[in-house]
């Protein structure tokens, strides 16, 4: 823990920090390959849609000693061909058929209830029309659609276009990944599993907004300087929040876990157990690409807007020149920099990268290099 | 920044928050009214039915057809006399959906009753029998189709000479003279069967062995009524499964071979003479020392015409060609005969029924001449027993979910943990009573997805908080005091607070408008608790820290603040006496 509470410290200065930025290749091929399979599964695997979906029957028996044969008897001996019976994690009995008229409803309800001697009150049914999947289908695209044109346009006010492309790359990337998840694992495709998935996209966001806002914090005013280029700002900021990333994925996956869990163990399966697992998912993913995709994919767009090329440019040949006096290439000194605007304050011990915090100017001052990864630590303390 | 904006009273949105958690919870556990949320359905066993209204010939719904659904939909749930049944609807148009809430009753039987709301027609009997093939009774079709037409001797039951024919209308639901008798009812088979025999039995039955290879399913209609449509009558097996499950909307022109409801008799009826349009009332009564129950009908101008037109022509026939069906979504309801003809405008079906029974009857008259045919989309029947096990879960899945979020929190944060932990018990009194009050007034109901929905909600509020932690911490790295640490750290969580607090809002929101069923009570908590979050952020986490900064005990650091400068990885917190930052920080102008 507490070594996990320095390290907070040390990435925030830039002593240590990873260079998601940089290393984009890398975490571009992992995540293609994933989107890859994930797409692959849903082509030629597809989803095991729910009842939901397709239309038919559903009831659950509570616990009793009645076994799945004699359920798939009953269901036979009424006239229902084919039913599909699974006992659940808590000894209930689920058997799901075809779509049933009320009275076969009604007939297969009471045999069940004879069966495991419950009134057939007890014995829950559920009956769904054919039409039912495509209408929540339908509808879960429209909010899909609609949410995303939103949010776009709410980042591309809040932050800029760019962000707003970048944090939607983020998004899809989540989504198809869960979607690719229940192809490749056969978990059953529920409306709450659908309901798990819409809610993913406020999530995935949440961290993307957190992440983003630190960077443009960093890179405020950065065209008008020559040290640190767009891509260093925002790998300083993505290794700042990462603490805050972490924890913020954690304490949002603890809920979800301790729903999963008494989901399954409780109920054996559901609505609580569907919409937490196509949450975990989802959480993961979007953890994952808010740190992996969404900022190298920003960096990557603003690198061909010309005023940051004139940046990385500046950058470069300042680098160039620096090294030829130093010997290790890149590595900017700090306490080398002569400071173009020459602010008093940042003399002092406190450290140069957090001025990135404190002002445009001087997050750019104190920038030189400090996205070098595994850099030393240079400065007393 | 904007550092001067920084609330320099905690004190002051302490109290504010306090005043309005204290009203919240009277207001929530007032006595004499409900003091816990309004249950879903999935959580306190009951019967949801989603239907999907469609229009005839893939017209456009029209709102008001939609309403005037919903009301006979409404009229019918409350006729089934279960208290606190709901009836809403979501979207519009061809999207639109009607949902029924039946909580208490775990019974699939009501969503048949519901969906009856379908099109009604009144057509005269051509010939009737049981409801399954075996013994087929030929009623020499020929003869009596030709019969049909004109009349023939006066098998009139002696019944028929009871009600004077007075057509004046007496009072509306006074059981007065005009009539008809009810052979045949609905809803209890053993009627039917007492009933139909009567009228069945009178032909030769001829046993023709017919296996009812591809299983027929009504209505088989046919422009006249031809061999090919007695052939199929004849073969028609009731008890088929689907053959009584109805939904297919019958064209009033045509012919029409079908079951009756339960299966027992089969008909082959010809076109309708009367629309479910034509009918204006129908009520059930008891008349006047009468034992059982009596259903009232009465007419438009155009339904008393051919009312009275073709009661004059068929009255006289032989059974059951004296009969009428009352035809809902292509299967008879009722097959009362004539027992005189009906020239007033008014009828009467007389028979054994139950008040139940002559109340679903009338209803079924009444409201079933509906412009629009209901598809079931979805019907779930969850028994008491499991919506308890439901909530149980829900609940434990819920403090679960509270505890590991403290622990960690606590575990990470200390003592600015347990501000964060002191939070989320405000978030979730505030939630609570929320859930309590909403219920009572705008009938919000707690479905399990709600509750899921809030559970999630936990990791949502304490993002919140570690995003304005993790500034603090930066703000202190920066060498600030503490004060100075929480004040600007604030202002710059808040604004990403509010950011993300927005998206989630937005995907609640959109969730909500565009969803059905359970995923609207997900939509809605997700976005009431974001809406908590921020207020007890920005009314509670706030201030609190706010007065914890200017404790000394934490203004040191130590290790249990969860500010401990070795792990920011500062020398010490500054005080501010020491802190070498010019102007930058609010409390460095204070200072």
């Amino acid at each position: 823990m507490s070594r996990f509470g320095t390290l907070g410290a040390n990435l925030y200065r830039g002593q240590v920090s990873y260079d998601f930025v940089g290393k984009r290749k890398i975490w571009y091929s992992i995540s293609a390959v994933i989107l890859v399979v994930a797409i692959g599964a849903l082509l030629f695997r597809g989803l095991n849609l729910g009842i939901e979906f397709k239309g038919g029957a559903e009831f659950q028996v509570p616990a009793s000693s009645a076994t799945i044969s004699q359920a798939r008897d009953v269901a036979v001996k009424a006239g229902i061909a084919e039913p599909i019976v699974t006992q659940l994690g808590t000894g209930a009995l689920r058997v799901q058929t075809r779509p049933l008229s009320l009275a076969e409803t009604n007939a297969l309800r009471t045999g069940l209830g004879e069966m495991a001697s419950v009134p057939a009150s007890d014995v829950d049914a559920q009956i769904v029309g054919p039409s039912w999947g495509a209408d929540i289908t339908s509808k879960a695209l429209q909010a899909l659609i609609v949410f995303l044109i939103l949010v776009a346009i709410f980042l591309s006010v809040y932050f800029e276009w760019r962000m707003a492309v970048a944090a939607l790359v983020a998004l899809v990337h989540d989504v198809v990944i869960t979607i690719g998840i229940y192809a490749l694992t056969g978990f059953e495709v529920t409306p709450a599993t659908v309901i798990g998935v819409l809610t993913i996209l406020g999530y995935s966001l949440y961290d993307t907004v957190v992440v983003f806002d630190k960077v443009r914090e960093n890179t405020r005013g950065i065209a008008g300087q020559s040290r640190v280029t767009y891509s260093e700002a925002a790998n300083l900021a993505l290794n700042q929040t990462l603490v805050r990333s972490i924890n913020t994925t954690v304490v949002a996956l603890l809920p979800v876990v301790s729903i999963l869990i008494v989901g399954v163990w409780l109920l054996g399966a559901g609505t609580l157990k569907d919409l937490a697992l196509a949450l975990f998912i989802g959480l993961l993913a979007g953890a994952y690409s808010s740190l992996f995709i969404a900022t190298p994919v920003l960096c990557q767009l603003k690198e061909r807007d010309p005023a940051m090329q004139a940046v990385r440019a500046r950058v470069e040949a300042r680098n160039a020149g620096r090294a030829t006096g130093k010997g290790k290439g890149g590595v900017a000194v700090l306490e080398g920099d002569e400071g173009d605007s020459g602010n008093a304050d940042d003399a002092s011990g406190a450290d140069l990268a957090s001025q990135v915090d404190a002002d445009a100017e001087a997050a750019v001052r104190g920038g030189g290099g400090r996205n070098q990864p595994k850099r030393t630590t240079k400065r007393k303390r | 920044m904007a550092q001067q904006q920084t609330p320099a009273r905690p004190g002051r949105s302490l109290v504010i928050l306090t005043l309005a958690v204290i009203g919240l919870i009277v207001w929530a556990f007032w006595p004499g009214v409900p003091n816990s949320p309004q249950l879903g359905l999935d959580l306190r066993g009951g019967t949801q039915v989603i239907l999907k209204p469609r229009a005839l010939n893939d017209q456009t719904i029209s709102d008001q057809q939609l309403q005037q659904t919903v009301e006979i939909i409404r009229q019918r749930v409350n006729g089934l006399g279960v208290a606190e049944a709901e009836v809403t609807t979501q979207g519009s148009g061809n999207n639109a959906a009607i949902i029924v809430s039946i909580p208490g009753v775990s019974d699939n039987g009501i969503a048949e009753s519901l969906k009856q709301t379908a099109l009604l027609d009144f057509r005269a009997v051509e010939a009737e029998t049981a409801g399954s093939p075996q013994p087929i009774p030929t009623p020499s079709p020929s003869a009596s189709a030709s019969a049909s037409a004109t009349a023939s001797p006066s098998a009139s039951p002696t019944a028929s000479v009871s009600a004077s024919p007075s057509p004046s209308a007496t009072g509306n639901g006074a059981p007065v003279p005009n009539l008809v008798r009810a052979a045949t009812t609905t809803p209890s088979p053993t009627a039917s069967a007492s009933a139909s025999p009567t009228a069945a039995a009178s032909p030769s039955p001829s046993v023709s062995p017919t296996t009812p290879a591809d299983a027929l399913i009504p209505p088989i209609q046919s422009k006249t009524n031809d061999a090919a449509l007695q052939k199929k009558f004849l073969e028609l097996d009731c008890s088929v499964p689907g053959a009584t499950s109805g939904g297919t909307p019958d064209d009033p022109a045509l012919w029409l071979v079908t079951c009756s409801q339960d299966g027992q008799a089969k008909y082959l009826l010809q076109p309708a003479f009367i629309r479910g349009t034509n009918v204006t009332d129908a009520s059930a009564a008891l008349p006047q020392g009468g034992t059982t129950y009596v259903v009232n009908l009465s007419f438009d101008t155009e339904g008393q015409k051919k009312l009275a037109e073709v009661s004059q022509t068929i009255y006289q026939l032989s059974p059951p060609q004296n009969q009428f069906a009352i035809v809902l979504d292509s299967l008879v309801v009722s097959s009362p005969y004539f027992r005189e003809p009906i020239l007033g405008g008014t009828a009467q079906i007389e028979g054994t029924f139950t008040q139940q029974e002559a109340k679903a009857l009338a209803n079924v008259l009444k409201y079933g001449a509906l412009p629009l045919t209901l598809d079931l989309s979805q019907s779930t029947s969850i028994s008491p027993t499991l919506g308890d096990d439901q909530l149980k879960a829900g609940i434990a899945a819920g403090l679960l979910g509270l505890i590991l979020v403290a622990l960690y929190l606590l575990l990470y944060y200390r003592a600015l943990g347990l501000i964060a932990v002191a939070s989320l018990m405000v978030a979730g009194i505030i939630t609570y009573c929320g859930f309590v009050v909403l219920g009572r007034t705008i009938g919000f109901t707690l479905t399990l997805a709600g509750i899921a929905g809030a559970i999630v909600a936990i990791g949502i509020t304490a993002d919140s908080f570690i995003v304005y932690f993790e500034r603090i911490r930066d703000e202190i790295r920066e060498g600030r005091t503490l004060r100075a640490a929480c004040d600007a750290g604030w202002v710059r969580a808040r604004r990403t607070i509010l950011a993300a607090d927005f998206v989630s809002l937005l995907a609640a929101i959109v969730l909500y408008l565009l969803s059905v069923g359970g995923v609207r009570g997900f939509a809605f908590t997700l976005g009431l608790t974001t809406l908590i979050d921020i207020a007890v952020a920005f009314l509670f986490t706030r201030p609190v820290v706010s007065l914890m900064s200017r404790n000394s005990w934490f203004s040191k650091g130590g290790p249990m603040t969860g500010l401990d400068p070795k792990r920011l990885g500062v020398d010490s917190i500054p005080t501010a006496t020491t802190t070498r930052r010019r102007t930058r920080s609010s409390a460095g102008k204070e200072a």
